[in-house]
């Protein structure tokens, strides 16, 4: 049987465009808030990641160290995190959801509680930002064995022999960093560039779901349209930012923002 | 787990580059595994190539001023009236402290890598002096993060630095100290590591990192050997060598030839930083039980709530004030080479005063701890023991706090 994942970039490439993927973090800036972003984005938005914050990150940008910052501040725990996701995944238009974020707190945890507990709120996938292949192997498989897909990251900096071996033990979905780069920062490559780098990694494994991220914004996200999909989250924490700053419902201008995103790539 | 004989505690980790199967590895981002693995490669190469090796000798004993002095503090010793107290005056090196050896090794690997651009963490500011001393000696450019909170209060060091011509780069996220500094150069490596070579201020960070500096700062304990040797002949029968643990950089240095040595022959005592007496907060993971964390890449005790998020510490000594500590020296403790202890701030004042009171010695506010601990257990020990303590650093940029701590007189230096 096909994953959520697989499900949501095949409807995605039925429409002949990429999946839209969009991260926020967990608490950001309340609970409440942050659930009702995500039902918000749900409407238009293909795959959810959520970020559960840490307060020492070391590959963000300043925009989602901002957002992980303010929602540890107001208490954002972990077990919030897990009950967020069980009442998102209730909903009707919950699209598949990816957990992201660093690996101490599942290692505080303990992989297999944490993996357990993902399984029952119902959590689709997971990315560890500083748990890089090869040492990942032995977590991704107890993924694997939940059925949880264990999104592995490919970088411009990553041989092209060690590109094949991650991707033979990738599941569904892999992620590709546009550049070198913490999150949100400017695209200080074409996109052309990166497409390029793209197709490389696509010629593979052509089976698997491949999306890019790291700096796409509503400027550059029309010229990656060619890829498996697209994740968008500095540019959207920034609105979260913007709008508390502004006093403004940070839910209806990130919907506005994922809407006028989902636009460009139509 | 066990410790191994002749090898290095560098070298004794696994495949992960792990030490004892949980401490160390390489949590990094995708990013910066290449670079990584680059640096592995070349330091790999070069520590067995005998011209780098005269090379980095060189620059030790023209450059950084090799051996630095080993003294008897006769008149603390005879005050205090037990063991002999020793220091290794590493604090003559040059720039005032063992930062020096990292920098001019990361140097070094720079120059031979082909960078241009050097970029590094500091927290007392001692590491940030060093490279940018270093980097413009071996003519690199040099970005320095720091936190907020430490460019305030280590302001001498910070003005060495930018006269050396290095960007100083405020880190404001966090807590405003190392911790937050050392995040932030990783992520600047993260984003420029094609073009910029990281010096990672301590024996912390990924694997490779924890190795480099512990090879460099071992120049420190090959010098006292020789001189141990030459004062007393052998390594006498009791010998007790303290050192204070931050990252843990000058203690690795210190012990690593003594550590094949047995624990009742050559005992090894690290001193943390416990922090203010009244306060909760401190920088000392080893001495009160931290559990093992992720931080910085590394696996490690740290100070961290039960979700796994990094706390804040509290020291008065900047080059300490850090939630983690080495993988080396997780390795040690669990191993029960070392001892590892903690001096308060204001221990670590008391023993200011005593140290400089009667001996022509200045050492700041981090050996400043070891020194507070080696008094306290010098006096029930006899004089047939040698007790040696690695003063690592110069006071002086530590002076508006002495000042402000303990009034005028100890704030005035030439």
């Amino acid at each position: 049987m096909d994953s959520l994942i697989s499900l949501a970039f095949e409807k995605a490439r039925l429409e002949k465009r990429p999946a839209l993927l969009t991260y926020t973090v967990a608490g950001d800036n309340t609970k409440k808030i942050s659930l009702n972003i995500l039902k918000s984005l749900s409407k238009k938005v293909d795959i959810c990641e959520l970020g559960f914050p840490h307060n020492t990150p070391i590959a963000d940008g300043g925009q989602i160290q901002t957002s992980a910052y303010r929602a540890i501040k107001n208490g954002i725990k972990i077990q919030n995190i897990f009950k967020l996701v069980e009442i998102y995944k209730k909903e009707k238009s919950a699209k598949p959801l990816i957990l992201m974020g660093y690996y101490n707190i599942i290692y505080q945890y303990g992989e297999n509680n944490f993996l357990n507990k993902c399984k029952k709120v119902g959590v689709n996938g997971i990315i560890v930002v500083d748990l890089p292949w090869p040492e990942n192997k032995k977590f991704s498989n107890k993924c694997k064995k939940k059925g949880i897909c264990y999104v592995q990251l490919i970088s411009p900096t990553t041989s092209y022999n060690r590109c094949k071996k991650i991707i033979k033990d990738s599941h569904e979905m892999i992620y590709y960093i546009s550049m070198l780069s913490t999150t949100g920062g400017k695209l200080k490559v074409s996109p052309k560039q990166i497409l390029s780098n793209y197709k490389k990694i696509k010629k593979i494994n052509p089976k698997k779901n491949c999306v890019i991220g790291f700096g796409i914004t509503e400027k550059t996200i029309d010229k990656l349209k060619l890829a498996d999909g697209l994740v968008v989250g500095s540019a959207i924490c920034r609105e979260i930012t913007k709008s508390i700053n502004k006093r403004q419902n940070p839910v209806t201008n990130v919907s506005k923002t994922v809407i006028r995103l989902k636009n460009k790539i139509l | 787990m066990r410790l191994k004989k002749k090898i290095p505690v560098i070298d004794q980790h696994d495949k992960f580059g792990m030490w004892g199967g949980k401490f160390g590895g390489n949590f990094v981002p995708e990013t910066l595994k290449k670079p990584i693995n680059d640096l592995e490669v070349l330091f790999t190469k070069l520590r067995n190539d005998k011209y780098f090796i005269q090379e980095r000798d060189k620059y030790f004993k023209n450059w950084v001023g090799s051996p630095t002095r080993f003294i008897k503090l006769q008149n603390l010793s005879d005050y205090i009236g037990g063991a002999q107290i020793w220091a290794k005056v590493v604090s003559d090196a040059n720039g005032g402290a063992h930062k020096i050896y990292n920098a001019t090794v990361h140097c070094l690997l720079a120059k031979k890598a082909g960078k241009k651009f050097i970029v590094g963490d500091t927290g007392a500011g001692y590491a940030g002096k060093m490279l940018s001393m270093a980097a413009k000696k071996f003519g690199l450019k040099c970005k320095i993060f720091m936190g907020a909170k430490d460019i305030k209060r280590q302001q001498p060091n910070v003005r060495a630095m930018k006269r050396n011509g290095a960007d100083v780069v405020p880190v404001y996220t966090g807590s405003q100290t190392l911790v937050d500094a050392v995040s932030e150069c990783m992520r600047y490596w993260v984003a420029n590591c094609d073009t910029t070579a990281m010096c990672v201020g301590s024996t912390v960070g990924p694997n490779i990192f924890v190795k480099i500096c512990g090879w460099s700062t071992t120049q420190i304990s090959r010098e006292l050997k020789v001189q141990i040797k030459e004062e007393f002949g052998l390594i006498p029968k009791k010998l007790k060598l303290y050192n204070c643990v931050g990252g843990g950089s000058s203690s690795y240095g210190f012990w690593s030839e003594f550590i094949d040595y047995d624990k009742n022959h050559v005992e090894l005592i690290g001193v943390e930083a416990g922090g203010p007496k009244k306060s909760k907060k401190h920088a000392a993971p080893l001495t009160y039980g931290s559990k093992i964390g992720i931080l910085h890449g590394a696996a490690q005790y740290v100070n961290q709530n039960s979700e796994g998020q990094i706390e804040e510490t509290e020291s008065i000594s900047a080059g300490l004030d850090y939630p983690g500590v080495s993988p080396l020296h997780c390795f040690l403790k669990d191993l029960k080479r070392v001892r590892y202890t903690a001096a308060s701030d204001e221990d670590a004042l008391k023993a200011y005063m005593l140290v400089t009171k009667f001996e022509n010695l200045r050492p700041s506010l981090e050996p400043s701890h070891a020194f507070s601990v080696a008094i306290k257990e010098s006096k029930n020990l006899n004089k047939n023991t040698i007790v040696v303590v690695n003063s690592c650093g110069d006071a002086h940029k530590d002076k508006n706090i002495l000042k402000a701590k303990l009034g005028k007189k100890y704030g005035q230096f030439n």
